[in-house]
């Protein structure tokens, strides 16, 4: 593979940021493929449109997924990526790795592929980038032989679940996400591996209302930590926000003066339910009427922490617009604990309650939140087994078109329309 | 022994999984699980977690531009090993932490950093943490813009709020560069989204080969796409048509049929969308709304992308309140203020007419007087 002007990328090796153009120019010198990766990149910026097909089914014997096919339009113009498949490879909890881990696979990506990465991919697997199909194979094989790892997910089945940081090292996470995480992900291997939904499915699992890896916002099933006692105060550390001996918002706004730390206004004044109180010198809270947004202990982490009495709240169905429109999920279970001693057993059998009905009921290519709004909550509730309560709503209805049951309306549906007549003449 | 091509199933691993997260610790990390107790940030790009043990761990965040290669990983094991005791991780929007246990510990890694030019700190705090992003040109089939380019561009000019903390809260940016928005970027504080603005041709030679009919006309969530007949090589076949008027080019059609391609230099671009959050602080998690409907894919440095994020965020930064996310502004000040202050012109396209899209009509006689009004 030659090397090709590249005129405009050039112009993207300016700059404080670091540039992907300079770090795949060095990858070349040793991987000529990133020539052409970035000669058809450059023709890209000219034309200023893909020139990646669509599609293409590859993937390793056994399973459906962990595989994208791509192939160029321009094979002739750069033979390097005329095969050009991305392999995904499930990560660990957290993203933690060894340098040892890390470098073992490196070698194996310089060995089978371009070169070429995404640290991280949107879902969270390790993206390889640019394969032939060829090559697959032996790179499984060495992934699964030498580094026992593997493939994360792709096309209609359970994709690589993720979660923050949880527990290793934030002082909030209300369970541990990162064993939850690592247990589903084991547990679902098939699911992940081997297609067999309407569409896809996703977990994440966040630590507590900040949500930090945005389970709410894009995850078929969102597990989101929280507590139901109090919050635990350390009065001495609300004096010392209070006195200015500690930055607010652990110095996330030390960049900017903005004047002394006021309680009142900054802590109190913006919660959302209105539950605090200063009294005596001491912060107060009430927390029957707290729902728990996390804005009082952001802003002071080392007064406030939260409860003891931790679990998750569980909501369904969040997804980005394609294709009836964006969706946040929904709250079904407000409060469970996540219990490792029996294998999150809760979690799981709702997991799997849910699956069952939406690979009865969901159309191809509904996620399951589209499922939800098509059939209606009240039927996905009933299905689960639960029972209707407000905490699931934003508020009632505002139209009385209820789906009465023939069994709720006392003599039932069926009626003589003779007999009607009889006292009602038309 | 490795794979053999003549016997593939033979000794054949499946379903692993990923490796066990625990033997990827940090020291630090693994004996202060679940006893961490508070965090601050001491520096941009630096955060210091304390355990009930008193143990401390010093964490260094550093940008990355997620699109990397294999002697940049190695070169980031090199700091890792040097510095960390060989472990390090990943955050969710793509920068990378390294991690130390002492103190002392932090200049020489903040040094070492600097002088190899290309792991700026930061990233923390009240500014502009890394753009979550996709793929964009480099690999993917269906995108209306490029995803690293753009970033990368959008990055260096933001780079001053990448290492300070001098916004009212944190502002995060995500880049998709389609409507599938495998970057989620649709409850973003600003969200960079690639866009088509014309309708699928319909390839009658390939469409018989490549695509199930049905499929493609279900595709459709407007039911634009239609059942037709075609000529090709003097047989008729079975094709689609596309009612050009129905079309909101969501490209929905090509992803279930190769043969209905899309993109196009002059139609495909950019969209800006404003004020979605995903944390349940203060307020819920809120969508990003439609702002910019349209800027162009001028490469290589998309100037009037770049240039629409600064004036969003500068205006922002002037005039939102402490702890304030972008949408809580926009929301008090009232969204014809928004407009207003970012100068912005509003257009129709900013109006929703698409699903629920009553609930985005404003019903109550409460507005603002802007220049809007006439």
């Amino acid at each position: 593979m030659a090397k090709h002007e590249t005129p405009l990328l050039d112009q993207l090796e300016s700059g404080p940021w670091p540039s992907f153009v300079t770090d795949i120019k060095r990858q070349a010198e040793t991987k000529p493929v990133c020539w052409d990766i970035l000669g058809i990149l450059e023709l890209s910026y000219k034309d200023r449109i893909t020139h990646w097909k669509h599609g293409g089914i590859v993937g390793v014997f056994g399973y459906g997924g962990g595989i994208v096919g791509r192939y160029a339009d321009v094979p002739a113009k750069f033979p390097g990526v005329e095969h050009f498949h991305t392999i995904r490879v499930a990560q660990p909890s957290s993203k933690y790795y060894s340098t040892k881990n890390l470098r073992q696979l490196m070698d194996l990506w310089e060995k089978h592929g371009s070169g070429v990465t995404n640290f991280h991919g949107s879902t969270g697997d390790v993206i390889l980038l640019g394969t032939r199909t060829e090559n697959l194979e032996p790179f499984f094989w060495d992934l699964t032989h030498d580094m026992s790892q593997d493939l994360g997910g792709s096309g209609s089945n359970l994709r690589t679940p993720a979660n923050c940081i949880g527990q290793s090292r934030c002082e909030w996470a209300c369970y541990d996400t990162e064993e939850v995480c690592y247990q589903l992900t084991m547990k679902y291997q098939d699911e992940i591996h081997r297609p067999a939904f309407p569409y896809k499915f996703k977990f994440k699992f966040s630590g507590c209302p900040n949500d930090c890896v945005a389970a709410i916002a894009r995850s078929d099933i969102s597990v989101i930590g929280t507590w139901r006692d109090d919050i635990r105060i350390d009065q001495a550390a609300v004096k010392g926000y209070i006195e200015g001996k500690y930055p607010s918002n652990g110095g996330a706004h030390s960049g900017r003066d903005w004047g002394k730390f006021d309680i009142e206004k900054e802590v109190i004044g913006l919660c959302p339910t209105k539950c605090m109180k200063m009294a005596g010198g001491e912060l107060k809270i009430n927390n029957a009427e707290c729902t728990r947004c996390m804005h009082c202990i952001n802003v002071m982490p080392r007064a406030l922490r939260p409860g003891k009495d931790t679990g998750a709240s569980v909501l369904v169905g969040a997804k980005a617009p394609i294709l009836e429109g964006a969706q946040f999920s929904t709250l079904i279970i407000p409060f469970i604990k996540i219990d490792k001693e029996n294998e999150f057993e809760e979690l799981t059998e709702f997991i799997e309650k849910v699956w069952d009905w939406w690979m009865e009921v969901g159309k191809n290519r509904e996620r399951v939140g589209e499922t939800m709004q098509r059939i209606g909550l009240p039927a996905f509730i009933k299905v689960m087994g639960l029972d209707a309560i407000p905490q699931m709503v934003k508020e009632p209805r505002s139209n009385p078109y209820v789906f009465w049951a023939d069994e709720e309306v006392p003599g039932g549906f069926e009626r003589d329309v003779q007999e009607f007549r009889r006292r009602h003449a038309a | 022994m490795g794979y053999n091509p003549d016997k593939p199933m033979d000794g054949r691993i499946s379903d692993l999984g990923p490796p066990y997260y625990e033997k990827f610790f940090p020291p630090v990390i693994k004996a202060n699980k679940g006893k961490w107790l508070w965090h601050e940030i001491l520096q941009p790009g630096v955060l210091m977690h304390k355990s009930e043990t008193g143990a401390e761990v010093y964490t260094v965040r550093v940008g990355c531009a997620r699109l990397v290669t294999v002697n940049y990983i190695r070169e980031v094991c090199d700091i890792a090993d040097k510095h960390c005791d060989g472990f390090l991780r990943f955050t969710t929007r793509n920068n990378i932490e390294f991690m130390v246990d002492k103190k002392d510990k932090i200049q020489p890694l903040l040094a070492d950093l600097k002088a190899r030019g290309r792991f700026p700190v930061g990233g923390t705090g009240a500014g502009v943490t890394n753009i979550v992003h996709t793929q964009g040109w480099v690999h993917c089939h269906t995108p209306a813009t490029d995803a690293s380019g753009v970033v990368k561009a959008v990055m260096d000019d933001l780079f001053d709020y990448f290492t300070s903390m001098k916004l009212p809260a944190q502002v995060r940016i995500a880049l998709a560069c389609c409507l599938n928005m495998c970057g989620a970027v649709h409850a973003s504080d600003i969200a960079i989204l690639g866009i088509h603005r014309k309708p699928p041709m319909i390839d009658h030679t390939r469409i018989t080969g490549v695509c199930e009919l049905p499929l493609a006309i279900a595709s459709c969530p407007l039911g634009a796409v239609k059942p037709d007949k075609a000529t090709v090589d003097g047989k008729e076949i079975k094709t689609v048509k596309v009612t050009v008027e129905r079309c909101m080019f969501c490209g929905n059609c090509y992803t279930m049929c190769p043969a209905m391609p899309l993109s196009d230099p002059e139609g495909d671009g950019i969209a800006i969308l404003v004020g979605g959050k995903v944390s349940n602080a203060k307020s819920a998690p809120k969508f990003s709304k439609l702002v910019i409907p349209f800027l162009p894919n001028t490469t290589p440095r998309w100037p009037e992308t770049v240039s629409a994020v600064r004036k969003i965020l500068e205006a922002y930064a002037k005039d939102a309140q402490k702890y304030e996310r972008v949408g809580e502004w926009a929301e008090r000040i009232g969204w014809e203020k928004f407009f207003e202050k970012c100068d912005i012109p509003f257009t129709e396209k900013s109006i929703d007419d698409y699903r629920l899209a009553y609930t985005t009509w404003r019903t109550t006689t409460l507005f603002k007087y802007t220049s809007h009004i006439k």
